[in-house]
């Protein structure tokens, strides 16, 4: 007879391997040219979400049951190899794939389960006899097993595994009606975003490397179940990878500066939108802070930081989302208000740390209740429809919060809202076109350089193209600057 | 009977130049197909076998610059100048030897009908004999001789499409002669300064593998050369491998950081060059000479003072050098494939092309995003590998290569979304997936998600390497030390 702590390693391994498994299925079959009926995809995915998900709850209540707050799914090195020895013996260079389910990855794994679970229901039925069906649902399963290892991960290189497959699974759904260029522009604006904030979360995971020798969260945080750990780092070493660390989550949660991209992936299907941008993705910065939480209880500056950038971030989204005119929108920014409070609360923890357990509540409701109104959204534009025509006008709406200021705060505030705080345009201006135009001229300049050493024009200068011009790229002319943001 | 017995090393280099003097005479482009075809796949079976009798240790190991055989071993048939083995393999070729086999062999699979006529299979053959000799020879001037041999091919590739030849000849001239130059100051056959010929070799190194500012052969290569042609030329990375043959051992110190500074340079330059590009094949030119830097950095961790960085960072080179090689070559058989269909591919205007082509899709993306290493892929340990030896070595590196894998990604997605989507891509010819163009993209698209799920084997091969390499240059830089390669770099075989 098996004992608990047996049971509970079998079921974190169904846990783990229920996502990917799915993906195996699902992206297998499309690589391998072998189309799979709608059906079939609904159920691989319903089978895998329900497995995942029961084993997930069950795990749970034998950790409730037998007073365990730390399990850990160990499935050795995935890469091993001895270092020379440096004086104090040989080295060792290991890279761990550990899985850790504790008070704060069981209950993100199980709200991942149940939203991938029930949006994917309402996909089947939403996405019916669309052409990208198949496409949708791996993506969507890439997104699940990325979120899955992204809130399991007990090492940052796997906690970094997870983090990738969210971010290119977000992007590729918000470009996912990609006969249109305006789709593809925002997922690419999305990608330049994410990737971006990766590189800062991969630094960040070398540094940890480095300075305690391996990736593991309990080398880094201590052994002790979240959040009771103690951070093994200096001051200064918190910081510097907190920082970085909140660059990540920044990036991830649409914080301030990056928040422009929320809106922009409102372009993806609605049922990606309110699980990926309302539910899991926006909160998993958040949740990348929760698991780093002691790093916030070493250093009094970092926490100054996450509630500065938190504040900052409820306060820009609640001015901007006032003026959205669109129903995903405004979900969107109200949704992120939301997630600058959560995060100031993370950082506050660093004096009271009972707030990380009211961050982690707050996440967990906030993110129900917005996907339920994400999925809400398009019936219920249709009961105001009703409603409105009912009784002849529009709903009267409350006055808002600045009624009392002068006009002219409002109509700067307004014209402020209705640029989204000129954060898309700042990174235009003053990032993206800069780097283009430096390339640019360089790729001038060595065109003529080749000209010049082949010493005949026409070598070093754009080849036209030698088959067919592409016939029919339908909405390609309008959009020929379409590569970069901005 | 020991089946290690035959000598496949030599069957490999020798099968496919008797397939280009067979295939040169064939004037059907089918049948020539046909016929590089069944050439190249022999070749690639010898050398799978070279690189199995290798690992299971029936194939003893050989030192390059050294004479290593002894009498009765299986491989005494075996070419010999002075009495010395010309060929042989060690735990670096062991697997450099299978991969430029296979890279060939898809190559070949890939051409499509429309492009057979214009395709040179003979050229293609003689290229993988001189490559694969190249990367299995012993002999230092032996090795220098075939790397400037093949560099003829290309050539006559370009004189025969009518396209400019001057950039190609002028950079290849520059680097045969200053290798040449490099290497007799090293023998001792030249008398002049120790730091002239590091100095010479350095250079050598910089126009071979494209850093800047000697890369515009590569792009201009690509530009006017055949795409196939082009890949099987640079997509080896025959300017590292020189650098680990030749330089890396003797090079003083002050030469590897120059070139990790070089390299890191380029590296960022030619991704952010990529990011801009408005030409598909500019775009892969770029990309390729981003991620050739990116190797070179990781060699140039082998002068570190942190030996945890040598070795780690070394071990990433020669990681990324084998990911580099197969996924690059993937998403260059992919472009290769839609310009078949399409002509050259500008990335000026939304294409649409995924619903023609979903399949191709899927290829260029997964092929693409394993080159700036993400997870799953092949490229993932090995760039976590270079990035960590680069920030044990210096933090700043370890930026500059987080930063260029950062931009990299970023161009790869922004070529897919310009190829694939926007728009949807109107003909009334299928423009699908041939069977032959499936079969060699998912074989790459298998060793790369394979060889990421299980990446293990490559690393312990590449780590094993990366010692030969360390203990090769410890031993030279002891005073006193032996002057030609010593048995410190034989026998790791784990």
């Amino acid at each position: 007879m098996p004992d608990i702590d047996q049971l509970m390693t079998f079921f974190a391994a169904i846990v783990v391997t229920a996502p990917v498994a799915l993906v195996a299925i699902l992206g297998g079959s499309s690589l391998l040219g072998y189309k799979l009926t709608e059906e079939a995809i609904s159920r691989a995915s319903q089978l895998a979400i329900g497995v995942g998900l029961v084993a997930c709850v069950l795990i749970l209540g034998m950790m409730l049951a037998s007073d365990q707050r730390h399990v850990v799914l160990d499935l050795g090195n995935w890469v091993e190899f001895r270092t020379p020895d440096s004086g104090h013996g040989h080295g060792h260079y290991h890279f761990a794939v550990k899985f850790e389910f504790d008070r704060l990855s069981v209950p993100f794994a199980i709200l991942s389960f149940v939203f991938c679970g029930t949006i994917g229901a309402f996909a089947a039925r939403y996405m019916h006899r669309e052409p990208g069906f198949n496409r949708f649902f791996v993506l969507y399963s890439v997104f699940l097993a990325g979120m899955i290892t992204a809130s399991l991960a007990d090492t940052i290189e796997t906690l970094f595994t997870g983090w990738e497959f969210v971010g290119l699974s977000s992007a590729l759904l918000i470009a996912f009606f990609q006969d249109r260029p305006a789709p593809c522009r925002n997922g690419f604006r999305v990608w330049v975003v994410y990737r971006v904030s990766d590189a800062a979360l991969l630094l960040a995971a070398i540094l940890l490397h480095h300075m305690t020798g391996e990736g593991d969260f309990d080398k880094l945080l201590g052994t002790g179940p979240w959040p009771e750990g103690r951070a093994s780092v200096t001051e200064e070493q918190a910081v510097l990878v907190g920082l970085l660390l909140l660059f990540a989550a920044a990036g991830k949660s649409a914080l301030v500066p990056f928040s422009g991209w929320l809106p922009r992936a409102m372009e993806g299907p609605t049922p990606s939108s309110a699980v990926f941008y309302g539910a899991l993705s926006v909160h998993l910065g958040a949740f990348l802070l929760l698991r780093l939480s002691p790093l916030i209880a070493v250093s009094l500056w970092l926490a100054v930081a996450v509630i500065a950038l938190g504040l900052v971030t409820a306060l820009y989204a609640y001015v901007v989302g006032a003026v959205q005119t669109d129903i995903k929108s405004a979900l969107s920014f109200a949704s992120l208000a939301q997630v600058g409070i959560i995060v100031a609360e993370i950082g506050a923890g660093h004096w009271i740390p009972f707030l990380w357990y009211v961050a982690l509540v707050h996440l967990l409701g906030h993110a129900s209740m917005r996907t339920l109104q994400f999925v809400r959204a398009p019936s219920l534009l249709q009961d105001y429809r009703a409603i409105e025509n009912a009784i002849g006008g529009q709903l009267p709406r409350p006055p808002g919060l600045l009624r009392w200021a002068p006009v002219r705060v409002r109509a700067w505030l307004y014209r402020f809202a209705l640029e989204r705080g000129y954060l898309d345009a700042i990174l235009s201006d003053y990032v993206a076109r800069p780097f283009v135009a430096v390339f640019r001229w360089s790729d001038r300049n060595e065109r003529w350089w080749t000209t010049f050493l082949t010493g005949t024009p026409g070598s070093g200068s754009e080849v036209p193209p030698a088959g067919p011009a592409p016939s029919a790229a339908p909405a390609a002319s309008p959009y020929p600057k379409v590569e970069l943001p901005g | 009977m020991n089946l290690y017995a035959l000598p496949w090393l030599e069957l490999s280099v020798l099968i496919p130049l008797a397939g280009a003097l067979w295939v040169g005479r064939v004037r059907d482009p089918n049948a020539a197909s046909r016929f590089c075809l069944a050439f190249t796949g022999a070749a690639l079976v010898c050398a799978i076998m070279v690189a199995a009798g290798y690992w299971t240790g029936a194939i003893p190991s050989a030192t390059f610059g050294a004479p290593w055989l002894s009498k009765g071993e299986p491989w005494d048939l075996g070419p010999r100048i002075f009495g010395r083995p010309v060929l042989g393999v060690d735990e670096l070729s062991a697997l450099l030897i299978p991969l430029l086999a296979l890279l060939h062999f898809l190559v070949a699979l890939a051409t499509a009908r429309t492009k057979m006529a214009r395709f040179s299979f003979a050229w293609l053959l003689i290229g993988e004999s001189i490559r694969l000799a190249s990367f299995s020879c012993l002999d230092p001037w032996v090795m220098i001789g075939l790397l400037a041999v093949v560099t003829i091919p290309p050539y006559f590739e370009l004189v025969r499409r009518g396209r400019p030849t001057r950039v190609y000849v002028l950079h290849m001239v520059l680097f045969v002669v200053l290798l040449m130059f490099g290497w007799s100051a090293v023998d001792g056959n030249i008398p002049v300064p120790k730091h002239l010929a590091a100095f010479s070799l350095f250079a050598a190194i910089l126009i071979r593998s494209g850093t800047i500012p000697f890369h515009v052969w590569v792009t201009d290569l690509f530009e006017c050369g055949a795409f196939g042609s082009a890949l099987l030329y640079v997509s080896p990375v025959a300017g590292v491998y020189t650098a680990v043959r030749l330089v890396l051992p003797v090079a003083p110190d002050w030469v590897l950081q120059w070139l990790g500074l070089v390299s890191l340079v380029t590296a960022v330059y030619t991704a952010g060059m990529a990011l801009v590009q408005r030409d598909a094949r500019r775009f892969f030119a770029y990309l390729f000479l981003s991620h050739a830097s990116l190797i070179l950095v990781g060699l140039e961790l082998a002068g570190a003072e942190n030996k945890d960085a040598q070795v780690i960072g070394l071990t990433g080179g020669l990681a990324l050098w084998v990911a580099v090689a197969l996924s690059l070559s993937g998403l260059g058989l992919t472009l290769r494939a839609l310009e078949a269909r399409l002509g050259r591919l500008s990335l000026t205007e939304y294409k649409g092309l995924y619903e023609q082509s979903p399949a191709l899709a899927v290829c260029f993306l997964l092929t693409g995003l394993a080159s700036v290493g993400f997870p799953g892929t092949l490229g993932y340990v090995a760039s976590e590998l270079l990035v960590d030896g680069a920030v044990g070595a210096n933090q700043f590196a370890g930026v500059v290569v987080v930063l260029t894998a950062t931009i990299n990604g970023i161009g790869v997605v922004r070529a897919y979304l310009l190829l694939f989507t926007g728009g949807r891509y109107a003909t009334a010819v299928s423009l699908g997936i041939t069977g032959r163009e499936r079969f060699a993209v998912l074989t790459l698209a298998a060793l790369i998600i394979g060889g990421g799920l299980i990446p293990q084997p490559l690393v312990m091969s590449r780590h094993a390497a990366a010692e030969a390499i360390l203990a090769d240059r410890a031993a030279r830089a002891t005073p006193g030390g032996p002057q030609g390669h010593t048995e410190a770099n034989t026998g790791h075989r784990e």
